[in-house]
């Protein structure tokens, strides 16, 4: 029986219902990322240990959680005891942590196998997987495109059928923009709901692990688990757990969803704008209402985002010197030969891009001007959201202006071109504010995506709105077919 | 020409607090190399720092102690900067909101009390150390110091000489240990300052270019390296030239200061708020806590130790100006009821050998207890003064009581008045020609007597007995 494309619903029964075991399911999602493995989702594959938990569960048999015995896959940017953790960059190349990501332990103490850890942008940033140390992966949809990033190993694994569902982070759209590509669910939660403790950190303020999977219910499954305060994360929010799954199923007659006004979708390509419409279109047959808003600020989200990111970067890599762990140079002088070498060969061009955008906007005399005016306008973004949150549920937006491109098509002549696929994404990042991406049909036979964002720590109501959306429509179960690899 | 020197002082206090500023690793000195390293002291892939309050008290009750603002909301900022020994390539600071703000310090000058203002005090992780003579063509990183706390007492530029400079961080010193908010250890570094020195004519408005001395540990070494620098600066300045805006340090051995490789320390260090913490808020209850618990300072004690122990004003005041050896003498003074000898003790005898060697009375092999069983033994006439003296040397070598050495030397006084009368009738018999003369009128003899006793005895025999009984005989 395959197991390709199978939901975490879908395996429970199975595993519920003995047709499978856990340590079956392991082995078969093994050859499957084998078989596969032209994709080139995972960086590291955790075989003999996965196997190894798989046959623990099936030896305990009683009380089994939704997560027990099911396969994951984990973002290579989650420190994994004993196991290889790259940020798919070449200073990390050698690094094996000593513990184990908070995150990533709650989802495997809930009983869940880590089956690998997956590709990605190189410590985040990109948003087409491209800058990875490991090369690119391609999009299961189609041979030479990009799968978005910079999650896009976990969305590749999961548009491809291998794993259920696999963790994400999401710094200016890192989750949702490679989810929509792949034609997946991605929801990026409010910022502190997940803890960051064992996520290697990109943008410290920005920075938010979630999950993506085949449906929003299986979202809110592994969301559920990874959410939580976190002692070891002072930013992580202390509130009360509620269950996601509880939540959704709820009718949604009377929901009042937001359209940005200053997101001028006419701009966009008429696909994009007429799967948008379409979407509208089922949402108000479903009963909820659309309020156009005004988010006066908005426009600034992309040049805030590009301060911030930076800035926080530039200082949060320093720790790769060479000196501790990682990469580190031969034949080096002093000091600073240590440093400059193994840093210039450790880093990829975009990381050492960035880290020089952010040194520059943090240094004296540019501080005020770059990073302290982008906290002011980031403030007057969030400010925006709030009130417009008086009067609506949740935005609907495109999730990426485009649908996924070809390898190479985009940014390598003008990085700009590719930091606009953060367009309609990176806002809620600033605000710190939950957001999910659902697929809704296709654009040029590519999957596009629809992004909700909600108000603060409302991820029952955006997972509530995607989970009626998908009851109703057909789109995430689309599959792949993978003919021309 | 008259030059005025202007003095500010940067105290770096190592908080004594168990763990460390953002980890729960300890703090405790002296470990072997890297084993008081946790995650986060390493600063791996993935930490994340959370903050140790108790450091946020131990600052506060320094603030309050120095009458100054608390900020009870404060932020740490990040300083950006690349050295081997700094884990995370950025140390972990307050910037634009310490929690400390103003304040001031008396200390004592010759021209009576000044008092010195401060700036503001913040609160820091300190840095690992590197080791450059250890291991042939390579350096050593110890990263036990790494993230211990430190608070940064920051004074405004008000000090006028190396004494005043010696004077403020003797009045820093005096202050912590009391706060009980450090150890104030300066040789282990709990306790060191940067001091920016500049000269300028007399009665200019303006400020002179100013040096920063670097890490300085000891007060001996504050006096010197000021007093150099300053003859460094005025001579520089008289021959025409200017004084370079750097950063030296103070070589005790050639007693000189000289610019640290100045390439090392050109930095920006980008400044920017710590996105990994939330601002600490400090509750109005937290701070109530604080206040109620406020330790006993110098001259409260001094009062007391007058008061309940009936010293003078002079031993109250000595004995209070040190915490440590307060410290000793209350704990002491539990067990023995002769307070004036107790403090006689601590003060004269007792503080030259300390001094001699340098230490603290804590870093001696000196208990309370014993200091206590040898004071009642001079009291209780088991020993004489002169015997405590030798027995004391004794303890102060070897650390074991006084008991078990008069015990092992047979040091014990010789107050049986019937084994004296006996010794000093066999001196009378063989002393003829002296008992005649002393009894002829020279009475200076007398002396020779008590000498005779005391060579037999070995100096055990009880003065006052052997007084009287020698009177009797020599009728």
């Amino acid at each position: 029986m395959s197991i390709q494309f199978k939901t975490i619903r879908e395996l429970r029964e199975m595993l519920d219902e003995k047709a499978i075991s856990s340590e079956e399911l392991t082995n078969e999602t093994h050859k499957l990322a084998e078989d596969l493995k032209y994709l080139n989702c995972f960086v590291t594959m955790n075989k003999d240990a996965s196997i190894e938990k798989s046959k623990l569960i099936d030896q305990a048999d009683n009380n089994k959680s939704v997560l027990s015995g099911i396969p994951l896959a984990q973002k290579d940017l989650f420190c994994t005891e004993g196991l290889r953790t790259t940020c798919s960059s070449k200073i990390l190349s050698n690094f094996i942590p000593p513990y184990t990501a908070t995150a990533v332990l709650k989802l495997e103490s809930a009983g869940s196998i880590t089956i690998g850890k997956t590709n990605m942008d190189e410590f985040a940033m990109g948003s087409s997987n491209e800058t990875s140390y490991f090369g690119n992966v391609h999009n299961p949809w189609k041979k030479g495109y990009v799968p978005g990033g910079s999650s896009g190993g976990s969305a590749a694994a999961v548009a491809a059928g291998i794993v259920p569902a696999a963790t994400g982070t999401d710094t200016g759209g890192s989750i949702r923009q490679p989810a929509a590509h792949c034609g997946i669910t991605g929801i990026k939660p409010t910022y502190g709901r997940v803890s960051r403790w064992g996520m290697i950190a990109f943008a410290s303020s920005l920075d938010q692990a979630g999950p993506l999977a085949r449906s929003a219910e299986d979202c809110a499954i592994l969301l559920n688990e990874m959410s939580g305060y976190d002692s070891k994360d002072t930013t992580s929010l202390d509130i009360e757990s509620t269950d996601l799954l509880h939540t959704i199923n709820q009718p949604i007659k009377g929901l009042k969803i937001g359209i940005v006004k200053e997101f001028s979708l006419g701009d966009l390509d008429s696909e994009v704008q007429n799967r948008f419409e379409d979407s509208k279109k089922l949402y108000e047959t479903l009963g909820a209402e659309f309020v156009e808003i005004s988010l006066p600020n908005i426009s600034a989200s992309v040049p805030t985002y590009y301060s911030i990111a930076p800035a926080e970067c530039s200082s949060n890599l320093s720790r790769f010197d060479g000196v501790r762990f990682g990469y580190r140079a031969d034949n080096t002088g002093d000091l600073n030969d240590l440093y400059i070498k193994s840093r210039s060969e450790g880093f990829g061009d975009e990381v050492k891009r960035r880290i020089l955008i952010g040194t520059y906007a943090l240094s004296a005399g540019y501080y005020d001007a770059y990073y302290k005016k982008a906290q002011q306008v980031r403030r007057l973004i969030k400010n925006d959201f709030e009130l417009a949150f008086e009067t609506i549920d949740l935005i609907m937006t495109p999730t990426s202006p485009g649908t996924a491109f070809a390898f190479g098509s985009k940014g390598a002549q003008n990085p700009i071109e590719l930091y606009l696929e953060d367009l309609f994404t990176i806002s809620s990042n600033l605000a710190g504010l939950p957001a999910i991406s659902i697929p809704h049909g296709k654009v040029n036979s590519m999957p596009a995506g629809l992004q909700l964002i909600g108000n603060f720590l409302r991820e029952d109501q955006i997972l509530n709105a995607a989970h009626i959306f998908q009851q109703n429509s057909a789109f995430h179960f689309d599959k792949p077919s993978m003919e021309e690899f | 020409m008259a030059w005025e020197t202007v003095i500010g002082i940067e105290t770096h206090v190592q908080l004594s607090t168990k763990t460390k500023l953002f980890s729960r690793a300890s703090t405790e000195f002296g470990k072997s190399p890297n084993t008081n390293v946790n995650l986060i002291d390493c600063g791996l892939p993935g930490v994340l720092p959370s903050v140790n309050k108790e450091a946020f008290y131990k600052a506060i009750r320094f603030g309050l102690a120095v009458g100054a603002k608390i900020n009870q909301t404060s932020i740490f900022d990040r300083k950006n900067y690349f050295y081997a020994d700094l884990p995370k390539g950025y140390q972990i600071t307050q910037m634009d909101l310490p929690i400390v703000l103003g304040g001031t310090i008396d200390i004592e000058t010759d021209k009576g009390i000044k008092t010195i203002n401060i700036t503001r005090a913040h609160l820091e992780e300190d840095a690992g150390k590197s080791i450059h003579d250890q291991f042939d063509g390579y350096s050593a990183i110890d990263l036990n110091r790494a993230g211990t706390p430190l608070l940064e007492i920051v004074s405004e530029p008000e000090i006028s000489n190396a004494k005043e400079a010696v004077a403020y961080m003797k009045a820093m010193h005096q202050l912590v240990t009391y706060l009980d908010v450090s150890d104030g250890n300066m040789s282990q570094g709990s306790l060191r300052c940067d001091a920016n020195v500049s000269v300028r004519k007399e009665g200019d408005p303006e400020l002179g270019t100013r040096t920063e001395i670097k890490n300085i540990n000891s007060f001996r070494f504050v006096e010197k390296a000021i007093n150099f620098e300053v003859k460094r600066q005025i001579k520089q300045l008289e021959n025409g030239e200017t004084v370079t805006q750097e950063t030296r340090l103070y070589d005790s051995v050639k007693d000189e200061t000289r610019p640290m490789r100045s390439k090392e320390f050109a930095n920006d260090y980008r400044y920017f708020p710590e996105p990994d913490l939330l601002p600490v808020v400090i509750s109005d209850k937290e701070m109530q806590d604080i206040k109620d618990s406020f330790p006993e300072l110098a001259k409260e004690k001094e009062k007391r130790f007058a008061k309940d122990f009936g010293l003078s004003e002079y031993d109250a005041q000595i004995l209070a100006s040190s915490k440590i050896m307060a410290d000793f003498f209350e704990r002491s003074a539990k067990e023995t009821k002769n307070y004036a000898l107790l403090a006689n003790w601590l003060i004269g005898e007792i503080s030259a050998f300390l001094n001699k060697d340098a230490i603290e009375i804590n870093q001696s092999k000196l208990t309370p207890s014993n200091l206590a069983m040898l004071i009642n033994r001079i009291d209780d006439q088991t020993i004489s003064g002169k015997i405590g003296k030798s027995i004391f040397e004794e303890m102060y070598e070897s650390g074991s009581s006084p008991d078990k050495i008069i015990e092992s030397q047979g040091l014990e006084q010789i107050s049986d008045d019937g084994a004296i009368e006996a010794i000093i009738s066999t001196i009378i018999q063989d002393n003829p020609s002296q008992v005649e003369a002393y009894l002829g009128g020279k009475e200076k003899l007398f002396g020779f007597f008590v000498g005779q006793v005391m060579k037999i005895t070995e100096g055990k025999a009880n003065p006052q007995s052997v007084n009287t009984i020698l009177k009797e005989k020599l009728k």
